[in-house]
């Protein structure tokens, strides 16, 4: 029997003899999608193309063909490094990894043991998005340049398997974590605020279902405070659910295991995402003999501080700072948080406070209404039917008191439905608010004439009815009345 | 006609230009000679149109003061270049039929300089070898017999179908490769010169790959200057190829001065080997003679990591190869073998049929050394030793300006006469080093042995000094006065 504790305290598992501790490193294949071609050859990389239409003489490994290093990959590489504050290592190497399998028509991958091109990094995440206080630092071991191979399709032809050999060759970043998590939660956030910072640096899309980005999750048990257990590798698992859902069911499972009597085996497993239970793929014993050494068709990569330079010039504001800088302009902690979670996002509301609207308001306003209604119509903010400038001019409405922000709803949406600007909605539909007292005052007379049993009341001391009030002269004129001049006068004619 | 095959590439293109014979001739001339050769099986493949088309656009051309360094030549390509349409095995049978649909850098530059190509020539299995032995397609046959024996001799490895040819008048210059002595070995064998340049100097795009950081094109030809004007031809930059050197161009041909005054010629005391024939050192000290007379000055150098050489050779080179080789797994080229266990069946298969016994011994060693458990006592010490090698080097070239040894232990042997792996490995100890430290060298005739055999003379010079390579080969050319033909018998 084995039980989860609650929410707020620790990540534990409970078993038979105790409490334990899930210990997580994770090892993220980010493919390079900044560049339009691959790692060693000029071929194209885009996804969902005709099987071996990108594929060139050096990716399918005809004899005497040579790798050249594609100097943008290089370049996204450092910019990433230099995004997760990683140490970047002017000189480095590629290594070859031997081994035999048909989508490897090399019989090696180009990689990067020995001499990594980025070294030590930190990335700080945020487990529970509401509470400042989960905040947590999670190291980055290295980031190493690699070749993907390419995909077997065995669903093609009775008896054989084909290949498909057009993601060989392609550009992936692996990007080791130490093994600093202790929960699903702490792996789900640092994979999102990973996929968040590559998104901002531009050098990969964190596309995990076309594959651009997947991860192994190793996985261990241990009681609190003990040494680190026997590990497993769980291989290419693609989306962040899964990722979560591999490290509760490997804890458990490993949990189990030991206080069943038995012993964790350092092996590889895989993911079964229909069954959600992962499955032994190799133990130790078969793992490969991967033969490392330098590969002798490259020489080691060395970098010069002009190109240093360039790369670090070249990143834009990291989520981080620009967190920072959204409440430093008095916009809440949690707003600030979801607005810079994805990049699109940021840029859209960045657009916003240059088109001049006021950030507090502005950052509720998306963070509450626009979302809203971006959900309804199931639509991403890059989609939004409402540009940063229109908003701005809506939101301008609402701080210049031209309209009420009850008013501001209506106009939102039939902005979104017809496309057309705020203040153009609101002179056409006659929306704007008014503050003529003589108008507003005709209306509080009648209201207090036609609730002249509640007047009494109120004057008896029923305070709340004051609201009643309101309510009343707002909707007998269309919301259309500033609430503040109805305030002002009721409080007047009712005293 | 014949007459036309025994002239050298110098004397070939200035009768071409000078309007004495056509290109046409020469090509038919050449393409005759190789027809009638097939018993040396120096070629795989025969192009002789391709000779001929290349003549006939000389012929148009001429007159034009268009012409190309090598407009008129035919040439003979070692089966290791990539070549476009034609087939290329690397002397192996698991590359059966592989028909390249692209040209080779090397041979791509050879083809802008106006030359055509006479055919495939034969080697050993991916330059494996040092008799031509290891060839899937039949050992080489040299032009060269003892004096009063019909026995079969080697023309050496793994150049060997190129140097037989130069040697037997069927291609007036041919390309080589070199990993550790397979230019300069044969071209000792047979009686020609033969140079392997700087690592670095001729691109290896399109090059079947033996062990990259040591492979090296170069040409072989009857002449010092006949292999100035290929290598010119066959070097430069290539950015397909990231180990390839950026740099100019010297006009080899151009800076040849067999004037050596001021030149210091280091002689290795540590090359005096235990075993090499007195005829041998004989050679050796006749060279160091003709290059004091050409007005160097010889100086005894010490290369203390020699002994270390071959050892360490027989740890990178086939680590290298066990790597390069592993792309010949039948799936997308070249021969398959099914097997009777899915994919690693095939695997199997395909390489036990298609991969000759030397070319597996050297897959095992160099997986072997590359293990887990190995690497660093093998792998990582051999690199080690291969910088002090390279060290060694850098000092000997403070002392001198170029080196002179003999360039094998021996004359040709007899095909099957060495089939110890290990007493074959010894025929490159003198070519070793210069590969492992990246080093132009060349082979030079120097002279026969007592049954008639040429002995070839060896010259390395410091990195990117082809040039003085060149020239100390062109002193020994003019003062060797080496002449000997092979009588024919094929």
């Amino acid at each position: 029997m084995v039980e989860m504790a609650d929410a707020t305290a620790p990540f534990r598992i409970k078993g038979e003899t105790g409490e334990w501790e899930v210990v997580v490193g994770l090892e993220v294949h980010a493919q390079i999608t900044a560049t339009a071609s691959k790692l060693f050859s000029g071929a194209a990389t885009a996804f969902g193309a005709e099987p071996n239409t990108q594929v060139s003489l050096v990716d399918a490994a005809m004899p005497g063909m040579l790798p050249v290093p594609n100097r943008e990959c290089i370049r996204q590489a450092v910019r990433t490094g230099m995004a997760l504050d990683a140490k970047i290592n002017k000189w480095s190497r590629f290594d070859r990894k031997n081994y035999f399998y048909a989508d490897l028509p090399q019989g090696y991958q180009i990689s990067q043991l020995y001499h990594p091109l980025v070294g030590e990094g930190e990335i700080e995440v945020l487990p529970d998005e509401q509470d400042e206080a989960s905040a947590k630092r999670i190291g980055i071991e290295r980031i190493h340049v690699e070749q993907d191979a390419g995909k077997l399709m065995h669903d093609q032809h009775a008896t054989m398997s084909y290949v498909d050999l057009n993601r060989c060759g392609v550009a992936l970043m692996e990007i080791v974590s130490r093994p600093d998590m202790r929960s699903p939660a702490e792996a789900g956030a640092y994979l999102r605020k990973l996929r968040s910072i590559l998104r901002y640096v531009g050098s990969c899309d964190g596309n995990m279902e076309e594959g651009s980005m997947r991860a192994d999750v190793n996985v261990s048990v241990r009681k609190p405070g003990g040494a680190f257990g026997t590990r497993t590798e769980t291989k290419n698992v693609n989306s962040v659910r899964f990722v979560m859902q591999v490290i509760e069911h490997e804890a458990r499972r490993q949990v189990e295991l030991i206080e069943g009597g038995g012993e964790v085996v350092q092996e590889t497993r895989l993911y079964d995402p229909d069954k959600g239970v992962t499955r032994s793929l190799r133990s130790k014993e078969d793992a490969h003999d991967y033969r490392y050494f330098p590969d002798p068709d490259l020489l080691p990569l060395e970098l010069d501080e002009a190109f240093l330079d360039e790369c670090r010039a070249s990143l834009p504001e990291l989520p981080g700072a620009k967190r920072k800088r959204y409440e430093a302009l008095g916009i809440t902690p949690y707003n600030a948080g979801v607005l810079t979670a994805e990049v699109e996002t940021a840029r859209w509301f960045d657009a916003l406070l240059e088109a001049g609207a006021e950030p507090r308001h502005a950052a509720n306003w998306v963070v509450a209404e626009l979302f809203g209604a971006l959900n309804r119509l199931g639509k991403h903010i890059d989609e939004s039917p409402v540009s940063p400038a229109q908003a701005a001019e809506l939101l301008g409405l609402v701080s210049d008191g031209t309209i009420s922000g009850t008013i501001a709803k209506q106009v939102l949406e039939i902005m979104l439905d017809s496309g057309e600007g705020a203040g153009q909605i609101v002179e056409s539909r006659g929306l704007k608010q008014t503050s003529d007292t003589g108008a507003i005052d005709a209306e509080i007379d009648k209201v207090l004439a036609a609730n002249a049993d509640k007047v009494g009341e109120y004057k008896a001391g029923k305070q709340q009815l004051f609201g009643f009030f309101v309510g009343q002269v707002m909707k007998a004129m269309a919301g259309k009345a500033n609430p503040q001049v109805v305030n002002e006068r009721l409080r007047t004619k009712l005293s | 006609m014949t007459e036309l095959t025994s002239k050298t590439i110098a004397e070939l293109r200035d009768g071409f230009r000078s309007g004495e014979f056509m290109a046409r001739e020469i090509a038919e001339a050449f393409n005759a000679a190789v027809s009638a050769a097939k018993s040396l099986n120096a070629y795989t493949v025969e192009t002789p149109d391709d000779a001929l088309a290349a003549a006939d656009a000389a012929d148009k051309a001429r007159g034009s003061g268009e012409l190309g360094s090598l407009a008129g030549i035919p040439l003979g390509i070692k089966d290791l270049f990539a070549t476009r349409g034609v087939d290329t095995t690397a002397g192996s049978r698991i590359l059966a039929g592989f028909r390249p649909s692209y040209e080779s850098t090397v041979t791509a530059n050879l083809r802008k300089a106006g030359a055509g190509m006479l055919g495939k020539l034969n080697m050993d299995e991916f330059a494996m070898g040092s008799s031509n032995e290891t060839s899937a397609y039949g050992p080489v046959i040299s032009p060269w017999r003892r004096k009063g024996s019909n026995v079969a001799l080697t023309p050496g490895g793994s150049s060997g179908g190129s140097a037989a040819a130069v040697a037997a008048d069927i291609a007036p210059g041919v390309t080589g490769t070199d990993t550790g002595g397979s230019i300069r070995q044969p071209a000792a064998f047979t009686g020609i010169c033969g140079i392997k340049p700087t690592y670095g100097r001729c691109s290896r795009w399109g090059v079947v790959a033996f062990a990259s950081s040591l492979d090296q094109a170069g040409p072989m030809a009857k002449s010092v200057r006949d292999c100035a004007i290929l290598l010119e031809a066959m070097a430069g930059f290539d950015p397909k190829d990231s180990t390839s050197l950026d740099l100019p161009m010297p006009r080899w041909e151009a800076g040849l001065s067999s004037d050596l005054r001021g030149k210091r010629v280091g002689i290795p005391r540590e090359y005096r080997i235990d075993g090499v024939p007195a005829e041998i050192n004989a050679l050796w000290d006749r060279g160091i003679e003709w290059l004091r007379d050409a007005g160097a000055e010889p100086v005894e150098i010490s290369l203390p990591h020699t002994k270390y050489a071959l050892p360490t050779y027989y740890i990178i080179a086939p680590a290298e190869a066990s790597s390069n080789l592993a792309r010949y797994d039948g799936v997308r080229y070249g021969i398959r073998v099914d097997g009777s266990d899915g994919l690693n069946g095939m695997y199997s298969a395909t390489r036990a049929e298609g991969f000759g016994a030397e070319v597996k011994r050297r897959i095992m060693i160099g997986t072997y050394v590359l293990s887990a458990g190995f690497y660093d006592a093998y792998f990582t010490k051999a690199q080690k030793v291969r910088a002090l090698i390279k060290q060694d080097f850098r000092k000997a070239f403070e002392q001198c300006d170029v080196i002179l040894t003999p360039t094998a232990p021996s004359a040709a042997f007899g095909i099957g006469e060495t089939t110890d792996p290990l007493a074959m490995y010894l025929n490159d100890v003198f070519a070793v080093p210069a590969s492992l430290a990246g080093l132009p060298a060349m082979s030079v005739p120097g002279g026969l042995d007592a049954q008639g055999l040429p002995l070839g003379l060896h010259l390395i010079g410091n990195e990117l000094d082809e040039q003085t390579v060149l020239n100390a080969g062109l002193a020994i050319e003019e003062r060797a006065g080496f002449t000997a033909r092979p009588e024919k018998w094929w």
